[in-house]
């Protein structure tokens, strides 16, 4: 099975409890860290209007949108409520050799 | 409510049709009516001075819930009908085709209306409240045609911001002496004055109009000054009215649109009254009585009274929110800034601007913020947060540009 992990650049660039954008070969991604240093990614834009999720606030494990405030539980993409009702699509990451990876397809 | 076995809902805005799914999603399985005028599906009208005119091709209709059809949930949705009277005593809503349908419950949220301008030659500025204005005017906004906007306002604004991505010329003729001048601090407006001026906007602030007229093929705005300016197309965007009528002739209270209480109940305790229509006194802000005119009002009225009428015991307390785009910069006003007694700011460079409205007690009352999306909208959101706790921050975190406000919840 063919497995295709990017570098997404420094773990230490997210700050804890908060979210980053990370664009690549086209695709927005939007990454995120816990309070307690665990990573996720998912895609970059709300599944309501298009909005970059990482201007948005990040709330224990929730992402609201910037705009309309519809939430999204990161660490599962699943939508929680109006506005939204399409759930996020996730991506495994991992930190490798001091970088961290993202697995897109 | 277990009285409550029919519950008709005028109007299928934002309001109406967030009441609709709020109901069925917590269990109330009576009958549901709800009545629009217009003949479309439910659609959100925030894009329509944005997206809609910009789009390439026929805009698509900006549904809500899109995952949801209303039959889905078994609601009667009655498009293309006319509420023509009510009768509290018999508690029926009469419509122009002739139905009369019975309630338990009967909610109006029935919007406003754009205001008219009562002028020589009036009919012919074109208004945007509907789908199917929003079409006209995007017919009209062609490239290297002329558009003059009378009122700076949000929609007037947002819909220069939109002509000028078409290539329009954009002339904005505004009475007072900024723009926003309602809505937002002169710290606010001026940003967004300077990014139109630096757009190509031509922006006549403290100017008044005498009317409209056809002259040589051409529409005329005539200035109060006597000045004349020719343009292709003249839009009018000087704010709106509640949409009160049905409710005044049924005897209601009216107090700048359907007064309502902290539960959105109206004088009569069989009708409600939620969104661009309604006033209600607000907790948060010393019961002042408010009425909003804006999308998450209203998407949160619709929720709340859903609630209500399902027998939650809680006032309707959330915190007024909203917001504009235009070009790339975002405007987003949190709580009432206009009840601060003073301003903080917080300055994140050339492009965006933090403002914090505090009582006298050192209370967080306002949050407004404009710039590039990233910059403002996380700190407006703990803003508004901070303004539902009743919080009173410490003022030297606010003002520092590196502080996250997240720390301080």
């Amino acid at each position: 099975m063919s497995e295709t992990w990017i570098d997404a650049g420094d773990p230490e660039d997210i700050d804890a409890d908060d979210v980053a954008r990370f664009d690549h070969a086209g695709k927005t991604y939007a990454l995120y860290r816990t309070e307690d240093d665990r990573y996720f990614a998912t895609d970059g834009l709300c599944t309501h209007e298009k909005i970059h999720l990482a201007d948005g606030l990040v709330m224990g494990v929730i992402i609201e949108c910037p705009k309309h405030n519809g939430r999204f539980d990161f660490t599962t993409g699943a939508a929680k409520g109006a506005p939204v009702c399409v759930n996020l699509a996730t991506y495994p990451v991992r930190i490798e050799g001091g970088r961290l990876r993202l697995r897109i397809a | 409510m277990a009285d409550t076995r029919e519950i008709v809902i005028v109007g299928a805005g934002e309001a109406g049709v967030r009441a609709a799914i709020g109901l069925r999603e917590g269990g109330y399985d009576g009958a549901l009516t709800l009545i629009g005028e217009e003949t479309h599906a439910p659609y959100e009208r925030p894009p329509l001075s944005k997206a809609a005119i910009v789009s390439e091709t026929t805009p698509e209709l900006p549904g809500i819930g899109d995952a949801r059809k209303l039959s889905e949930i078994d609601v009667d949705f009655v498009s293309g009908a006319v509420a023509t009277k009510i009768d509290p005593n018999q508690r029926i809503l009469h419509t122009a085709d002739g139905a009369a349908r019975r309630y338990d419950q009967l909610v109006l949220a029935t919007g406003a209306r754009a205001r008219r301008l009562r002028l020589p030659g009036a009919e012919l500025g074109l208004r945007l409240r509907t789908y199917d204005d929003a079409l006209v005017i995007r017919e009209r906004f062609r490239a290297g045609s002329h558009v003059a906007i009378i009122g700076g306002g949000f929609i007037g604004l947002e819909l220069a911001a939109s002509a000028r991505a078409l290539g329009c010329e954009v002339v904005v003729i505004e009475a007072a002496p900024r723009v926003l001048q309602r809505a937002t601090p002169p710290e606010i407006s001026s940003v967004i004055e300077a990014r139109h001026r630096a757009e190509g906007v031509d922006i006549l602030t403290g100017t008044g109009v005498a009317g409209f007229a056809i002259e040589s093929g051409r529409e005329v705005v005539t200035l109060a000054d006597g000045r004349n300016i020719a343009a292709d197309v003249i839009v009018v965007g000087i704010g709106a009215a509640p949409e009160a009528t049905l409710a005044a002739a049924a005897g209601l209270e009216i107090d700048n649109g359907i007064a309502v209480n902290a539960r959105l109940r109206t004088s009569d305790p069989h009708i409600r009254a939620i969104g661009d229509c309604a006033s209600f006194p607000h907790p948060l802000f010393e019961g002042r009585r408010m009425r909003l005119e804006a999308w998450r009002n209203a998407f949160d009225q619709g929720a709340h009274l859903a609630r209500v009428l399902l027998g939650e015991d809680e006032d309707f307390q959330a915190v007024p929110w909203f917001w504009s785009d235009q070009y790339d910069i975002c405007l987003q006003i949190a709580g009432a800034p206009d009840m601060g007694a003073r301003t903080l700011k917080r300055d994140l460079g050339d492009d965006a601007v933090l403002l914090f409205h505090l009582t006298e007690e050192g209370r967080l009352i306002g949050v407004s913020g404009v710039g590039p999306l990233g910059k403002i909208a996380k700190e407006v959101r703990v803003g508004e947060m901070l303004i539902a706790r009743r919080a009173a921050p410490d003022a030297a975190a606010l003002a520092a540009p590196g502080v996250k406000l997240k720390g301080l919840l």
